[in-house]
């Protein structure tokens, strides 16, 4: 809002002075040509898979064509393909089970954590606090080895509920520590007049704290699925057999092998395993990048 | 807090202390599944791993620090330990100045298409790492490369991308930047959002430049997130797996491993878990002092608990 109203303020003031304007002007343009390299940097790899998986297996073995647009047709055969004759919906039921039940998990473990951490002070809960952000810092490619060994003890190897088991490691901590920012801001008089109301603790979560955070629990809802979505050195770890893989990892391993024009069934099979978070994020961005700045800009 | 301790104050000294027992006993139980998690699936994993690496590969017998000694002998791995530095270092500067500059550009242009304009640019942050990678790597394949065919319309000769050791490090680089950056300009855009606009004006009526005002007004402002984002991200590209795991596997010729990627290729493929564990160990200094430093800076929440 300021930057508009100052954008506005600027406008006039320029107007005046012609070659300030000009300027301006000419500001804008390196910005938007600036801009424009950024964006074609940042897109063409999406855009070349998405034309490879429209390309026909004749398009994409000639050496002749020009690569990087469409010029003997669309065709979606690599698409039905994928959908009809692949494991590849089994590894989208596996990831979506997955994926919603973290994200479960999740919200139940950090809300509850969030709300004791942020509002009843108890002895240790400084310390805790520390401790959640470290593990926040502790990378999964430190854990997978050993982690193996208890996934591997409890039976859960190649069995996608051993992602349900550890997922929650790389979700819960940053989920917590944005959820304790959230309720932090809630002013103290509210959950006064609640508890002077007679309101239990969980009473007070569920009617108060919930509803006001409601922005930061759909950001660290979403925080939690991306993740659980595009997870990859678990699943790499301890799965194996084709009816419990899951989309990155089934995607990457499996559909590799095969012919030696497999391009475009490979590129249709990441576009489309990439598809849910990608369409969450177009929808909910805001959300999204409120759950990634809030992390450490409100810190 | 003022009105419980008043309401209780009546009833008397002993059911305030029984009122703050309950309270702190509510605030355990609501931590228990936390603390399961964090203790049980990180720290005891964490501890674990240190048991684990010092037996041996038949996970019977304790050797002691034998597998680390064994390690030190190995050119391939102070070919791991080189790379991985090299890697997280050079990726993570590209990251923060990209991030940097296009945050800035984005920040310059009118209000109202920055949101357009940030959204495009978040892509490669929103798509799996593992899935953008394979993409990536259809483009530097030898054959049919297109980014090859870009460079021949420019009669420039086709680049070994994965296939020799210096194009195939430079090319898990460019991937982890490309993957990356989004983050730092997200981060960026919202911390040059947060710099008062009247800094702005008071040094354009001193008579700053555009340079002047950067370097004086939004670099000092923007200090601690520069210093948060670029440590993170040390951090996280230090333990990189997916990208270096999808383009190269670890070649040509171990060339292109990072910690994580050898670990794998060690603990899982070759089924020394002992030694993987003892690979992946070798993270944790460098991942604790980065910790040490960022905790440093973030500091100010935990306090407010």
């Amino acid at each position: 809002m300021a930057i508009a109203a100052e954008a506005r303020a600027a406008g006039r003031w320029l107007g005046r002075t012609a070659s300030l304007s000009r300027d301006r002007r000419w500001a804008l343009i390196a910005s938007y040509a600036c801009l424009v390299v950024f964006a074609i940097m940042f897109l063409f790899p999406p855009y070349y898979m998405l034309v490879t998986s429209l390309k026909t297996n004749a398009e994409i073995a000639a050496l002749t064509t020009n690569p990087w647009i469409i010029e003997q047709g669309i065709t979606f055969e690599h698409y039905w393909g994928l959908l009809a004759e692949s494991s590849f919906p089994i590894y989208f039921k596996n990831t979506v089970i997955v994926a919603v039940l973290v994200v479960a998990i999740t919200m139940v473990i950090s809300v509850l954590a969030a709300y004791a951490l942020s509002r009843l002070k108890f002895w240790g809960s400084g310390v805790l606090a520390t401790g959640i952000f470290l593990t926040y810092l502790v990378p999964d490619s430190l854990l997978f080895i050993p982690l193996f060994k208890v996934v591997g003890s409890l039976g859960l190897l190649n069995s996608y509920w051993a992602l349900v088991l550890v997922y929650p490691t790389l979700t819960v901590p940053f989920c917590t520590w944005i959820m304790i920012g959230y309720f932090a801001s809630i002013p103290k008089e509210l959950d006064e007049a609640a508890l002077i109301d007679g309101a239990n603790h969980m009473q007070m979560l569920w009617r108060v704290f919930i509803p006001v955070a409601l922005p930061g629990l759909v950001a660290a809802a979403i925080f939690a699925f991306t993740v659980s979505w595009a997870a990859f050195i678990y699943p790499m770890a301890y799965l194996y057999s084709d009816d419990q893989l899951v989309l990155t990892v089934g995607t990457v391993t499996t559909l590799i092998r095969g012919d030696v024009f497999h391009w475009g069934g490979l590129m249709s099979g990441a576009l489309l395993a990439a598809a849910p978070p990608v369409i969450l994020y177009a929808f909910l961005m805001d959300y999204y990048i409120a759950g990634l700045t809030s992390g450490a800009t409100k810190g | 807090m003022v009105a419980i301790t008043a309401t209780d104050a009546g009833t008397g000294g002993g059911s305030l202390r029984r009122l703050l027992r309950r309270r702190s006993t509510i605030a355990v139980l609501m931590c228990v599944p936390l603390l399961a998690v964090v203790l049980g699936l990180v720290a005891y994993p964490a501890v674990y791993s240190l048991f684990l690496s010092m037996l041996n590969k038949a996970e019977t017998k304790f050797v002691g620090l034998d597998n680390f000694l064994f390690l030190f002998k190995r050119e391939t791995f102070w070919m791991v330990v080189r790379q991985s530095i090299l890697f997280a270092l050079v990726a993570v500067l590209f990251k923060a100045l990209i991030g940097f500059i296009a945050a800035h550009t984005i920040n310059t242009i009118p209000a109202k298409g920055q949101r357009k304009w940030r959204g495009m640019m978040m892509v490669p942050w929103v798509i799996p790492a593992a899935l953008s990678t394979l993409g990536w790597w259809w483009l530097f394949e030898p054959t049919y490369s297109a980014i090859n065919w870009l460079l021949a319309e420019f009669a420039i000769p086709a680049v070994p991308w994965l296939s020799q050791t210096f194009w195939a490090r430079f090319s898990v680089i460019v991937v982890n930047v490309w993957f990356g950056a989004p983050f730092f300009l997200i981060m960026y855009l919202a911390a040059l959002k947060s710099i008062p606009e009247e800094l702005y004006e008071a040094a354009a009526i001193d008579g700053a430049n555009a340079w002047q005002r950067l370097v004086f007004v939004t670099l000092p402002m923007m200090r601690n997130i520069i210093a948060i984002t670029v440590l993170f991200s040390i951090i996280v590209t230090f333990a990189n797996f997916d990208i270096v795991r999808v383009l190269t596997q670890g070649g040509p010729r171990n060339s292109t491993h990072l910690f994580a990627t050898y670990a794998f290729r060690l603990g899982i493929e070759s089924g020394d878990i002992p030694l993987g564990a003892a690979v992946s160990l070798f993270m944790f200094p460098v991942l604790a002092v980065l910790a040490f430093v960022i905790l440093r800076n973030v500091r100010r929440r935990i306090q407010a608990i």
